[in-house]
């Protein structure tokens, strides 16, 4: 059970935070379908980051302090390829669905390409085992090896990565700011309205930069969280669709952070489960329970898409997106 | 310099790609007046308004507030000179709370965090002074459009602007609500506020306003003092010549009946009540039938069933005695109902197609006008260029034309010759004179007397109060999806069709026994 719900925690926070990546720049007007390009160029560029720092002798008792330099690398690739969105949404005011469209092409194509010319091989991969080196346990806050914690000790302070807790503060930060600053009145406003936001003299292209520069940002360390924490760390060009699983998670969080973290929540026990069910006995603490029902293994791989499916179709038409998401704003029009 | 100017807008000159918008306009305000801008559409109004608040350059000219000169380049600029609009089109985030939308812009905050309790005690304090009751709390998409209109009205308020447009506002609200703001506005006057009012309702200027400007066709034409002008003379200064305000038209004859609509009910899209309830009524030859009502009180769902467009859930639509609640648009076409719809860009016509085509979109299968599947041009451009003619649609390259490149009267023009020349036993004119100049709708006011006379049926759907009272020979009123009024516009006043449009009376017994 434990391990369980350690596994889900793990996909949970880049869920939310792709999800989160998301609501940022459709709650400013632009439709984000390259979530999962940006993700893919997130796990890129963390992977080369921190496989250049490791061979120029890195010590592997900073490695936490790497992993905070990472994250800020893969925020900062993330928030630039978005430009790429943003520039053709705003200042083009080309089709968001297209664009975000031709991005998801484009991030693999790039990532792929790269990873061949510089390293000759189809998977970019850590120097070291990204879990040894990364990895946080419970001796790590200072407790005994043998020393009991509980289910929520166990869950917050053992087998965990530093990137769990930095994503549930982002989280927290970014959903204040959403709704408590003058910032995140705008920024709705401007996805919502964006006539009556310029009308009160906001800026609507610069908050649609903003916004889907946050989401690029989100995207782009989500992409290499999730690559670090259930793919030591490897970049192939694929994040496996999680992008787009985030985007269900945000329509079906109807673009609500709270929302948002109990459906993220849920999807990243399904996705653990279909994970973990291959490697049920392996680790000794799997879950026994799925493994004696006898169900094959492919259908726990199926579950999180079927039920993003079946969930979508259902609760789609109740949703509420942002108004003026996808329309791109003319001044002139009015 | 005239001290007592509060605004002073001298000789402004705006040129659009081959327009003149404006041709060396000058508008002064007094402290404290209600000044009316009057004109048609494409008078050049909404040009001036825009060039004041700052969203639009002049090539010319120069704004003077308070006697000194000053430059207007955003909306931010307007604000700081204490400038404030009304748009026709509320700029309101629906999903947000009255008191966000009036804060948006203007958020008091500490390092970024919004500080709303100084501002909700702001916003209550100005609506009791002015009488503006709009729960803060609200969400916008929940409060009726006249509450919405204070919630702008507040947020120029809330900026302690001193100089307010309000652009069309009366063209939203019933006369109940039309009443309140009138008072309105003039409390606020009263408090020293200079307010322009830019409208094309005579009756508005007359009943609230202290001064009037008047533009035409771009030009600045005169500025008269309400007291000492009538009703003739301004909308002769608009218009350019005399203008009928009676429609001429003899007293109905009606016969058989031609439409008989019973029991007719239309799921909503927007909710999970009926748009339409169980509405019954009939049509004759040779009378025009008017349905009216607040707009979004079931009219265009009713007219999207009853042309096809929707489907009903219940009810019984009958055509010349032929059951038609069944039939698909084209059988309904050819059984005898012609329809000028609502949205003339969406249901109308097909912008970028050419004039022509446009013309035969319902006949285009006419053998006339194709051989074996194929469209004979000929034809095409023979009949056009006969409804051009006969309608006078005015267009730069006759029936080539892109239809989009037309002005919004001549594209209703040619909506109406299509549908007219149907020559169908029923027309349905749904706003037939939206957005028009008094000229256009002089001319299809009279198109639609002469369907009547020539013994049409007649279903006319109208927003528009003095369009209903002057152009039906029976008006139903329809609030919230029923019928809850029939009267005769000979005997009714204006007041009255507003207390049944605002909901506040229904006569239901009186239906059956008219009809």
């Amino acid at each position: 059970m434990t391990f369980l719900l350690q596994q889900t925690v793990i996909y949970t926070v880049p869920l939310i935070l792709v999800a989160l990546a998301g609501v940022f720049a459709e709650r400013s007007g632009i439709i984000n379908l390259a979530l999962e390009g940006i993700m893919i160029i997130g796990a890129f560029v963390g992977a080369w980051f921190v496989r250049i720092m490791q061979e120029g002798g890195w010590n592997e008792d900073a490695a936490q302090g790497l992993l905070l330099l990472a994250l800020v690398v893969t925020a900062a690739a993330g928030a630039l390829f978005s430009l790429l969105l943003s520039f053709s949404a705003v200042k083009m005011k080309a089709d968001q669905t297209i664009g975000g469209t031709a991005l998801n092409l484009l991030a693999p194509a790039i990532v792929l390409f790269l990873v061949n010319i510089v390293f000759q091989q189809n998977t970019l991969n850590l120097r070291y085992d990204a879990p040894s080196w990364f990895m946080l346990f419970q001796t790590d806050f200072g407790f005994e090896r043998k020393a009991k914690l509980g289910l929520v000790g166990d869950l917050l302070l053992n087998k965990t990565y530093l990137t769990t807790y930095i994503g549930l503060l982002i989280y927290v930060v970014l959903a204040v700011i959403l709704y408590k600053t003058r910032f995140g009145l705008r920024l709705r406003a401007c996805g919502e309205h964006p006539q009556a936001a310029d009308s009160v003299g906001i800026n609507v292209y610069r908050m649609r930069y903003l916004g889907t520069s946050i989401s690029g940002a989100l995207a782009g360390m989500g992409g290499f969280i999730y690559a670090l924490t259930t793919s030591n760390g490897a970049a192939n060009g694929d994040v496996a669709g999680f992008g787009f699983l985030a985007l269900a998670v945000m329509i079906f969080g109807n673009w609500k952070p709270l929302n948002i973290a109990i459906v993220g929540f849920l999807f990243g026990l399904l996705k653990c489960i279909s994970a973990c069910s291959g490697t049920l006995d392996i680790n000794g603490d799997g879950v026994y329970l799925l493994a004696q029902i006898g169900v094959s293994t492919y259908v726990y791989n199926m579950l999180p898409y079927v039920i993003t499916l079946v969930v979508l179709a259902f609760t789609s038409k109740k949703s509420r997106a942002p108004k003026a998401e996808g329309i791109p704003y003319d001044k002139g029009q009015r | 310099m005239a001290d007592n100017y509060v605004v002073e807008m001298l000789n402004i000159t705006k040129v659009f790609p081959g327009i003149v918008a404006n041709d060396n306009i000058t508008l002064q305000l007094k402290r404290g007046e209600i000044h009316a801008l009057l004109g048609e559409n494409g008078a050049g109004k909404s040009t001036l308004m825009s060039v004041l608040f700052g969203l639009y350059q002049p090539e010319q000219g120069e704004i003077r507030i308070d006697g000194k000169r000053v430059e207007i380049r955003d909306p931010n600029d307007a604000n700081t000179l204490h400038i404030g609009m009304v748009h026709q089109h509320f700029k309101l985030v629906e999903c947000f709370t009255v008191l966000d939308n009036i804060i948006l812009g203007v958020e008091p905050n500490k390092l970024g965090f919004l500080q709303k309790k100084e501002a909700r005690k702001k916003v209550v304090a100005l609506s009791e002074k002015y009488g503006l009751l709009v729960d803060p709390d609200a969400l916008v998409e929940d409060i009726t459009v006249g509450m919405q209109q204070r919630t702008e009205i507040l947020k120029m308020l809330y900026r302690d602007n001193e100089i307010l447009i309000f652009d069309e506002p009366t063209a939203v609200l019933t006369p109940q609500e039309i009443h309140e703001l009138m008072q309105i506005m003039k409390s606020l006057a009263a408090e020293g506020k200079s307010i322009l009012f830019i409208t094309h309702k005579l009756n508005e200027i007359m009943e609230v306003c202290d001064r009037c400007s008047v533009l035409r066709k771009g030009k600045y034409i005169g500025t008269v003092d309400i007291a000492g002008t009538s009703k003739e003379e301004l909308s002769r200064m608009m218009v350019g010549r005399d203008v009928k305000f009676a429609v001429d038209k003899a007293p109905a004859q009606p016969k058989e009946t031609v439409l008989k609509v019973s029991g007719l009910t239309v799921p909503s899209k927007l909710h999970h009540n009926n748009a339409v309830k169980d509405v019954s009524f009939e049509v004759r030859r040779g009378e025009i039938v008017c349905i009216a009502g607040i707009d979004g009180n079931g009219q265009t769902e009713f007219v999207y069933a009853l042309s096809g467009l929707e489907k009903a859930s219940a009810g019984k639509i009958e055509l010349c005695g032929r059951d038609i609640s069944r039939s698909t648009i084209r059988q309904r076409a050819e059984a005898g109902m012609s329809h000028i719809p609502e949205d003339r860009h969406k249901h109308g016509l097909v912008l970028d197609f050419p004039l022509e085509d446009n013309l035969v979109l319902q006949r285009y299968m006419d053998p006339r006008f194709q051989k074996g599947g194929f469209i004979q041009r000929e034809p095409i451009r023979a009949y056009a260029e006969d409804l051009i003619g006969r309608f006078d649609i005015r267009s730069g390259q006759g029936p080539v034309t892109p239809v989009r490149s037309m002005s919004g009267g001549n594209q209703q023009k040619a909506i109406i010759a299509r549908e007219i020349d149907l020559n169908a036993d029923l027309l349905i004119a749904v706003q037939p004179t939206r957005g028009l100049d008094v000229g256009a709708i002089e001319y299809i006011h009279s198109q639609i007397v002469g369907q009547r006379d020539l013994g049409k049926a007649v279903l006319l759907v109208s927003l528009e109060l003095d369009e209903v009272m002057n152009l039906s020979d029976r008006i139903l009123v329809m609030y919230e999806g029923e019928i809850v009024g029939e009267l005769d516009p000979k005997t009714t006043t204006v007041e009255e069709l507003g207390l049944y449009m605002a909901g506040a009376k229904r006569n239901k017994g009186k239906e059956a026994s008219a009809s």
